[in-house]
């Protein structure tokens, strides 16, 4: 695997270790993790601030019965959880995320499709499928974007991205990301807001995308 | 048990609980951890009632899970607060905390006990530097650290102008950076 050269920036790690991350960017942040030693690396730092905090924590006192609360329940049984491993080129949180349901590519014409993962308030994730050469229409950003390539790669203004780099975009860039040729580009994407379409098309059929 | 001085208490107990599913360990482990861990939650904005209830859920998690526990490649303290963060988050929001695959060894490093020994001194260094920081921006560290709020938030929260709070995240942090090869 050609070596990562777009990575996450430190603030969204931590933003990711402590937990105020919102969830879409989340599934990126922890999919790019997972094929970058450099980032986890840069998590593990912020995991040891946040532990060196909890140890010199404060403290507040339990209720009486807390701790014979906790020891009587170290031999209840365990629920299974389900466990959902990386497969194929999809790394384990957007297997954990699509939790054993096969995917549902749903097409968005020339050749480009999505499966929406995941849909909160707070933002969205899909996979795209990306047909060598083809380009994603002409848009720019109302918040965020973060774009982790699975497959191929694709190119745009600001460079190439590979399998595990992750482009940011934010409401500065406006951008045609364009799939190189060979393997179709599949990407995971994350957005906080509904992406704006300079093109009439497109935004006639963003509501109905749901992009 | 290895009672080697050169490991912290949690480490040691931790270390006890994975490899002998040592009740007295993990009793004592509670007694240091418990109030610690309630008073962080209940700073990242959690009743009494649910932070108690949160401490029951990361104390059970960390038995389960102690299997997982590498001190090679974790401090026993940052590997329990990513527990906590996931715990907490997992039952207030009701949706599972998207995990990383583990990477596997470096390959050409061979894990030895140098390594955990760094990452105990590491951790050591950091609650020294913790401890010798400014209590404003102690506070604002333990605020991003504890999660559920942006600077925004901090900053609305301590009535605070955005500016001041970002500038004592990063001038604290660049204490601790010091103490930390992997922050960048
Ligand atoms: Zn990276
Ligand atoms: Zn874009």
């Amino acid at each position: 695997m050609p070596a990562i050269t777009h990575h996450i920036p430190d603030p969204m790690i931590a933003a990711y270790a402590s937990g105020s991350l919102p969830h879409a960017y989340s599934m990126v942040v922890a999919s790019h993790l997972s094929y970058c030693r450099d980032c986890q690396a840069a998590l593990g730092a912020h995991q040891a601030v946040g532990g060196a905090l909890l140890e010199t924590s404060a403290c507040a006192a339990l209720t009486q019965d807390a701790k014979p609360k906790l020891m009587a329940r170290l031999d209840a049984p365990a629920a299974p959880e389900p466990v959902y491993d990386a497969a194929g080129i999809y790394p384990g949180p957007v297997m954990q995320s699509l939790k054993g349901r096969p995917l549902r590519w749903k097409t968005l014409g020339m050749g480009v499709k999505q499966d929406i993962l995941f849909e909160d308030a707070a933002g969205s994730a899909r996979l795209l499928y990306i047909p060598a050469g083809q380009a994603v229409p002409d848009h720019s950003h109302n918040g965020l974007e973060l774009t982790l390539v699975l497959q191929g790669s694709f190119s745009d203004e600001t460079g190439r991205f590979g399998v595990g780099d992750v482009e940011i975009g934010d409401e500065d860039l406006d951008h045609t990301p364009v799939a190189d040729p060979g393997d179709p580009c599949i990407c995971l994407a994350a957005t906080d807001a509904p992406l704006r379409f300079k093109a009439l098309m497109p935004r006639l059929l963003q509501p109905l995308f749901r992009i | 048990m290895s009672k080697d001085k050169t490991y912290s208490e949690l480490t040691v107990w931790l270390l006890a609980v994975r490899d002998h599913r040592d009740r007295a360990a993990f009793g004592d482990m509670f007694d240091f951890l418990a109030p610690r861990l309630k008073g962080f939650i209940i700073r990242c904005g959690a009743r009494p009632a649910l932070a108690e209830e949160i401490v029951q859920d990361v104390m059970l998690t960390i038995w389960r899970k102690a299997a997982m526990f590498d001190p090679h490649k974790a401090q026993a303290s940052a590997w329990i607060y990513q527990i906590a963060r996931n715990r907490h988050i997992d039952i207030v929001r009701k949706e599972s905390r998207p995990v990383p695959d583990e990477l596997g060894e470096d390959p050409g490093t061979e894990p030895d006990a140098s390594q955990i020994l760094a990452l105990e001194q590491e951790a050591l260094h950091l609650k020294q530097a913790i401890q010798q920081l400014h209590p404003d921006q102690k506070e604002m560290i333990e605020k991003a650290y504890i999660g559920d709020l942006t600077h925004q938030e901090i900053s609305t929260q301590t009535g605070l102008p955005l500016g001041t709070v970002k500038s004592r995240i990063r001038l604290g942090l660049g204490r601790l950076r010091k103490e930390l090869k992997g922050l960048r």
